[in-house]
């Protein structure tokens, strides 16, 4: 009997991620639903540009590689190409989606395009090396924040599914993270949920899914994942932001 | 005969595009060519097609992105400074091996610049426009005929090439109305196995991509980009040549301006000056053999341009600086008239410049 198994939505390629880095476990949880679902065949999904950028080369699905932000914008062109039947998600990093790509995505979110977003906020910029992301906490030491962050010249992070939430047009929006068995659990029944709603014809729904950044951070793969709970979702807590159809059926 | 319809060029632009099989087009607005996209709106909802505008011409050009790797035939339209909001896109539709067309109905610039008519956009449009070693085929219609002709041509020469292709028009095209026959011939658009569709199980995965961590397999995609542009540089060149045969002074001009040109061509001729036009109909690839051979017997090229000099770099190399060529222009969304263009011919005939 096989108890564990890869994906069949994900390759069997070594994935380029660093030790104790969450996207391995998110790329995992996205191939399932993916795999459950039984979409693989007509699933498009959008690579970002930064850490996940070679997602194009571990998902089993067809793949596009966007330019930096634009990963919404891209996935509306393919949607809207073939709305009955492609399935098409973003896969975006922090400084993706909430800093250089926050356009694209609001308006993608005002528009409730029918796509799923995975949103994946580890507070940094990883890709190039850890500078301060838009999602940066208060005091956090980056290579650009070498002081720690200063919201007298920085400002405040940004809390994408807060602001979201404000837009009469997305579907669901939920935060989650992965830094337990059960908080794995938890994301992956928001991502299927968020990949489920596409296929209902629903609408936008995005996924912002708390990630720990050990090399980063500087900390090692334990010490990040209490990071998460200590530091991190104090400031962004976990929860449904937006539900629009539960809502709407408990109107009822 | 098939019945003509009066028409501005930018719509005839759009129902062009319609005619070739387009039936996604995304937009942001910028004056003056803002009737494609309300050309569009109206008509795309009717025959099951998507209009949609986008909140800016960076989105824009990457739904134009996503739409093309999903095998489509896509459009978007903007004028000078939108333009250089969809450089990024462009770039990357370039890199990514994606078919589009893009038009650009220019106007006078740098910065906001204004809204009048313009060809000022030359260097960016010939040169690729955005980051890296890239071109784009671009077409430069003259008349609302060619504005309907081209874009046909342009969506042909997108898919054969898989190149984002540019329609180089400008405001005083785009906004004169002119008679226009829609009897074209439409090539359907190519199967597209590449494109990013679902692999429905049954093949690998397509991957649209323009990133390349290994140098030595960016070089390659550079590399076989270029002999791809090598072959159309061969075949795709266009022009028109007015009265060359005996000249002995060529004026060279596209678009609005080889209107203007040729007007004063006419006028000179009847004045006894051997002057002849050069109309290029593609500015990339830039047509060589005419200006080869008008080097072999005029003695003097005008380049007549809305701009401070960008296609006179061009005839130059062309002609190998084998005889003069000069400047006659006007920027910032002034047009020549006739009697500028006709002025410079009868100065090039005394023979100063």
């Amino acid at each position: 009997m096989v108890v564990f198994d890869k994906p069949k939505a994900l390759l069997d390629v070594p994935l380029h991620y660093c030790p104790g880095c969450t996207h391995g476990i998110i790329h995992r949880l996205v191939a399932e639903v993916i795999d459950e679902l039984g979409i693989e065949g007509r699933t498009i999904g959008i690579a970002p540009v930064g850490c996940a950028v070679m997602a194009y080369d571990y998902f089993a699905c067809d793949m596009i590689e966007a330019a930096h932000g634009r990963a919404p914008a891209v996935a509306t062109g393919v949607k809207r190409s073939d709305p009955e039947h492609n399935v098409v998600f973003t896969y975006q990093g922090d400084g993706d989606l909430a800093s250089i790509g926050t356009a694209e995505i609001v308006h993608a979110a005002a528009r409730n395009e029918n796509i799923t977003v995975i949103f994946i906020n580890n507070a940094i910029y990883g890709m190039t090396g850890g500078q301060m992301a838009p999602t940066s906490l208060v005091g956090q030491v980056t290579q650009t924040s070498p002081y720690g962050r200063d919201p007298k010249l920085c400002g405040y992070p940004v809390k994408i599914c807060e602001m979201l939430a404000e837009l009469e047009g997305p579907e669901y929006l939920e935060r989650v993270t992965v830094n337990s068995v059960p908080n794995v659990r938890k994301a992956k029944k928001a991502i299927k949920k968020a990949f489920q709603n596409q296929l209902d014809g629903k609408g936008f729904s995005l996924v912002e899914v708390i990630s720990a950044c050990p090399t980063n951070w500087g900390m090692t793969p334990q010490k990040a994942l209490e990071w998460i709970d200590s530091d991190m979702i104090p400031y962004y807590p976990l929860g449904v932001y937006k539900d629009r159809s539960a809502n709407s059926e408990v109107a009822k | 005969m098939a019945d003509k319809v009066l028409m501005k060029g930018n719509e005839a632009i759009a129902e062009a595009a319609i005619l070739a099989g387009c039936r996604h087009y995304f937009g942001y607005p910028i004056t003056p060519q803002t009737e494609i996209a309300a050309y569009m709106a109206k008509r795309m909802p009717k025959i099951g097609g998507t209009f949609l505008q986008a909140e800016s011409e960076i989105a824009a050009i990457n739904m134009v992105y996503g739409a093309s790797a999903a095998g489509k035939r896509v459009m978007t339209s903007s004028s000078s400074p939108g333009i250089s909001l969809k450089g990024e896109g462009i770039s990357y539709l370039a890199g990514s091996d994606l078919p589009a067309v893009i038009v650009n109905a220019q106007r006078g610039g740098p910065g906001l610049g204004g809204i009048q008519p313009s060809q000022s956009d030359y260097f960016q449009a010939t040169r690729g426009g955005g980051h890296g070693d890239y071109h784009m085929i671009v077409l430069t219609p003259d008349s609302v005929q060619e504005m309907a002709e081209l874009t046909i041509k342009a969506f042909d020469l997108a898919d054969k090439y898989r190149m984002p292709v540019m329609l180089l028009a400008d405001g005083t095209i785009g906004q004169m109305m002119e008679p226009v026959c829609f009897d074209l011939a439409i090539d359907p658009a190519p199967e597209k196995p590449w494109a990013t569709t679902g692999t429905e199980g049954k093949r690998a995965h397509n991957v649209i991509n323009s990133l390349y961590l290994n140098p030595a397999e960016l070089e390659q995609t550079n590399i076989e980009r270029y002999a791809r542009y090598d072959e159309i540089a061969k075949n795709e060149a266009r022009y028109e040549e007015y009265l060359m045969d005996d000249a002995e002074i060529a004026v060279t001009a596209f678009g609005i301006a080889a209107r203007v040109t040729k007007n004063a061509v006419n006028e000179a001729r009847k004045e006894g000056i051997k002057v002849g036009l050069i109309r290029p109909i593609t500015v990339w690839p830039f047509p060589k053999a005419p200006y080869e051979k008008a080097a072999e017997h005029c003695k003097q090229i005008i380049s007549v341009e809305l701009n401070m000099g960008q296609m006179i770099e061009d005839v130059r190399l062309a002609c190998n600086c084998k005889i003069p060529v000069s400047l006659c222009s006007r920027v910032g969304g002034m047009i020549p008239t006739p009697n500028q263009v006709l002025d410079a011919i009868r100065a090039a005939a005394k023979g100063g410049k």
